[in-house]
């Protein structure tokens, strides 16, 4: 091929010496600089094979003289951001839970991070959007079984819900009246119950569940069925069911009782982690004021919001 | 070069060094338009960061601004924010029409006059020959060998070379910022890093492109040259050569000794001796000419001089090439300007326009976007009645903080407060102070009885108290539990 070069007359210039149906290629030579670039780039790629990982090996890349790794990278990446956050979890740990919503900042950063936490620990039962389901509270909703502020929500997070051996946990327990109770009587206090929701209209049955209910729930429940918080026995006469208001769900609910639990975390997340989740539950829409106002800044408030990071 | 036979020789080898292009100064017509030009496009690219204007407390004053930290484009009175980017799009789109209706009509005028490669090289060259003296005196100075005067000619034309440099580098990135400020900042060494090294990118890029590379960036980098080909026709002006005139070249002796044998080119090389990417044009169009014309000027000088009429180098249409050569006389350059492909493209590039300048017009400065919260997307609440959660973003387009007003529409018996206020304080509308060209994100808790269909449709809309009559609206879903 090499002896078909020829120097094409009009460009002045050799060809590369292939031609195909009349169709040559000029062999167009590059200009010097082009070609001080390409070796410039290939001196790069000797610095870039030293410096940094390049050749497999069988157990891993070589390292490379600067030692450069992706995790490496991320874990420095982590000790940065956790750095640059310091501030706000510092003040975070310092602040009481009582007085954290008086602090606009840092209930705003509290939320962001109960927000992530909340996606890790807390989805599996309550859902990514703490909607619950049957048995698992819906934390958007204004209704609490053991309190709604910040503090009660603080609490229960931090010591969990019926927690064997622990003192502190949130504790009490329904009976379970189907051996107390005859069969007719469940159905008299059912229908009672329904009657205080408005889900069903006085009968006579209800009637005569009224004096059973008196007697039997009202310990806990309340005269009035609005419930207790103190016992997380729930409000009746709202519109919110953990296992369903119908009359089926009602009578099984009275019958077997029901035992929620919640895992405490104090002994698995640290403080300022549950002091986030406490905050974020608070802001999904049901959160209450707190039950007693508390007498403001210490530490001064202000003071802490001036480390938060803009 | 006689037949390709005798031109077989030795390999030549894989790579050429560059050949020093030594342009010669000319005047003339097409010389002093790129005057014109040069000063016009140098003045807009250094004077318009500079220009202020008054947009009221809440907004920069400066009237040309790419403000990329907030995210805000400032031109004038206008002002584009990022969800309002198809107008850079048109632009863009603008621009683009504009070098087709350029191309078709007048073959490369965009690299000839007003390509930035092509006016900084340009006042590089005169930099260079105000230093070191027209293209002899630079041939005869590049040959000698480094003495006194040599290396301090070098080192002032480099010198004017890197402030040039510097002063464009240093002028990109004031449209980025509030420049008396920024120019400031640069000189305490408070500005951003990224101020110092676009500085520095752009310094060095203008330096080399504009003292060293200059005809190499154009014939090897620039794919411009390479597209416009499809872009023209055979009736875009070029910058041409007229054989038919010019052959036989000889000497000016030769020619007076015999008239009948030679054309009008007397083969005096000024065409070759002006050019800036140093091709000889009479080789006929090639991918080298960035049809700067400042060959017509030298040429026409020459022909002046031996007293024949000017335009043995000019402009002219493929076509006329074809009708001159036989003897015929050439369309008007008017007639050649406008003819149905470049008044299609005019049309189009000003109907853009005017498109644009309409729907800038119109635009409301006041806009609303809501998002209903999928997750979940109703709660009920204890007294029975639904709950949906919205997050709106209030955009307040204009510099002054207003009141703006939120309505629900179409949603019986419902109320609404924001997610960190409280349902005592709930009522049928809210209202909230939106900064000065800001967008207000807040979520709103909505509330409705319990009894209605599973979905209603509904509107929540906003109006400001001042301005943007219409304000605006969106047509949401509010969904309730299906009836089991």
């Amino acid at each position: 091929m090499a002896e078909n070069k020829r120097i094409d007359a009009p460009t002045g210039t050799q060809t590369v010496g292939h031609e195909w149906d009349g169709i040559e290629e000029l062999d167009t030579p590059m200009p010097r600089w082009w070609v001080f670039t390409f070796w410039a780039c290939i001196l790069w790629g000797l610095g870039y094979i030293v410096l940094f990982p390049a050749i497999p090996m069988l157990n891993g890349a070589t390292p490379g003289l600067w030692n450069w790794s992706s995790r490496g990278q991320l874990e420095q990446e982590l000790k940065a951001e956790t750095a640059r956050r310091a501030p706000i979890t510092n003040a975070l740990a310092a602040i009481p839970v009582e007085q954290l919503a008086g602090n606009e900042k840092l209930y705003q950063a509290a939320i962001e991070g109960g927000r992530a936490a909340f996606k890790v620990h807390c989805v599996q039962c309550h859902g990514s959007g703490a909607a619950g389901s049957k048995g698992y509270p819906n934390l958007n909703d204004d209704d609490w079984l053991w309190g709604g502020d910040l503090p009660a929500i603080h609490y229960t997070l931090t010591n969990g819900i019926r927690q064997p051996d622990h003192e502190a946990t949130r504790f009490s327990q329904m009976p379970a009246f189907g051996g107390v109770l005859a069969n007719g009587e469940i159905d008299a206090v059912a229908a009672y119950v329904q009657t205080l929701s408005g889900k069903a209209k006085p009968s006579a049955l209800s009637a005569s569940g009224a004096a059973l209910f008196a007697n039997n729930c009202a310990s806990c429940h309340g005269t009035d069925g609005k419930g207790l918080r103190e016992f997380g026995a729930p409000n009746l006469t709202d519109g919110i069911w953990l296992y369903g208001g119908d009359v089926a769900s009602i009578k099984t609910t009275i019958t077997k009782a029901r035992y929620g639990v919640m895992p405490r975390w104090d002994n698995r997340l640290d403080p300022v982690t549950i002091k986030m989740l406490a905050a974020y539950v608070h802001s999904l829409g049901g959160g209450e004021a707190n039950a007693a106002p508390v007498p403001a800044a210490v530490p001064d408030p202000e003071k802490v919001a001036a480390n938060v990071q803009p | 070069m006689s037949s390709p036979e005798d031109l077989t020789g030795p390999r030549q080898p894989l790579y050429q060094a560059r050949k020093s292009v030594y342009p010669k100064a000319v005047d003339g017509f097409f010389r002093r338009l790129k005057w014109v030009i040069m000063a016009v496009t140098l003045a807009i690219y250094y004077i318009t960061p500079w220009i202020r204007w008054d947009r009221g407390a809440y907004a920069p004053n400066q009237a040309v601004l790419v403000d990329l930290a907030n995210r805000r484009f400032y031109m004038f009175q206008i002002e584009i924010w990022p969800h309002e980017f198809y107008y850079v799009v048109g632009l863009l789109v603008m621009a683009g029409i504009g070098l087709f209706l350029v191309t078709s009509a007048v073959g490369r005028a965009w690299c000839g006059y007003s390509c930035p490669q092509t006016v900084w090289t340009d006042l590089f060259q005169h930099v260079e020959r105000f230093i070191d003296g027209d293209r002899n005196a630079q041939k005869r100075l590049e040959t000698a060998p480094w003495g006194a005067e040599k290396i301090a000619k070098r080192f002032s034309k480099w010198a004017i070379w890197l402030f040039i440099a510097f002063w464009t580098g240093g002028a990109w990135i004031i449209y980025f910022a509030d420049a008396p400020t920024l120019v400031r900042d640069f000189w305490s060494g408070n500005a951003a890093p990224v101020a110092y090294a676009t500085v520095g990118i752009l310094t060095a890029t203008t330096f080399v492109f504009g003292g060293f590379m200059r005809e190499q960036v154009c014939i090897y980098m620039c794919p411009w040259p390479r597209i416009q080909t499809a872009m023209m026709d055979e009736k875009s002006l070029l910058v041409t050569y007229k054989d038919w005139r010019g052959e036989q070249r000889g000497s000016l002796k030769a020619a007076q000794a015999n008239p009948s044998a030679f054309g009008d080119c007397i083969d005096c090389y000024q065409c070759v001796a002006v050019c800036p990417t140093g091709i000889d044009i009479r080789e006929g169009p090639q991918i080298g000419c960035i049809t700067c014309a400042l060959c017509i000027d030298a040429c026409d000088k020459v022909m002046a001089q031996i007293g024949k009429p000017r335009g043995l180098i000019d402009y002219c249409t493929l076509d006329d090439t074809e009708i001159e050569k036989k003897g015929g006389t050439g369309t008007p350059v008017l007639k050649t300007l406008f003819r149905p492909r470049t008044i299609i493209y005019l049309a189009i590039w000003t109907s853009i326009g005017l498109a644009m300048l309409f729907t800038l017009g119109q635009r409301t400065r006041l806009d609303l976007a809501v998002q209903h919260d999928r997750n979940p997307v109703y709660v009920q609440l204890s007294d029975g009645s639904i709950r949906n959660n919205y997050t709106l973003k209030i955009r307040n387009m204009q510099a002054r903080p207003r009141i703006v007003d939120i309505y629900i529409e179409g949603l019986p018996g419902a109320v609404v407060w924001t997610a960190d206020g409280d349902r005592a304080f709930a009522r049928q509308n809210v209202n909230f102070t939106v900064d000065p060209d800001a967008v207000h994100k807040v979520r709103l808790f909505i509330a409705a009885p319990e009894d209605g269909p599973a979905r209603t449709e509904f509107t929540i809309s906003a109006r400001a108290r001042t301005g943007d009559e219409r304000g605006d609206s969106d047509t949401l879903i509010f969904e309730r539990p299906e009836e089991d």
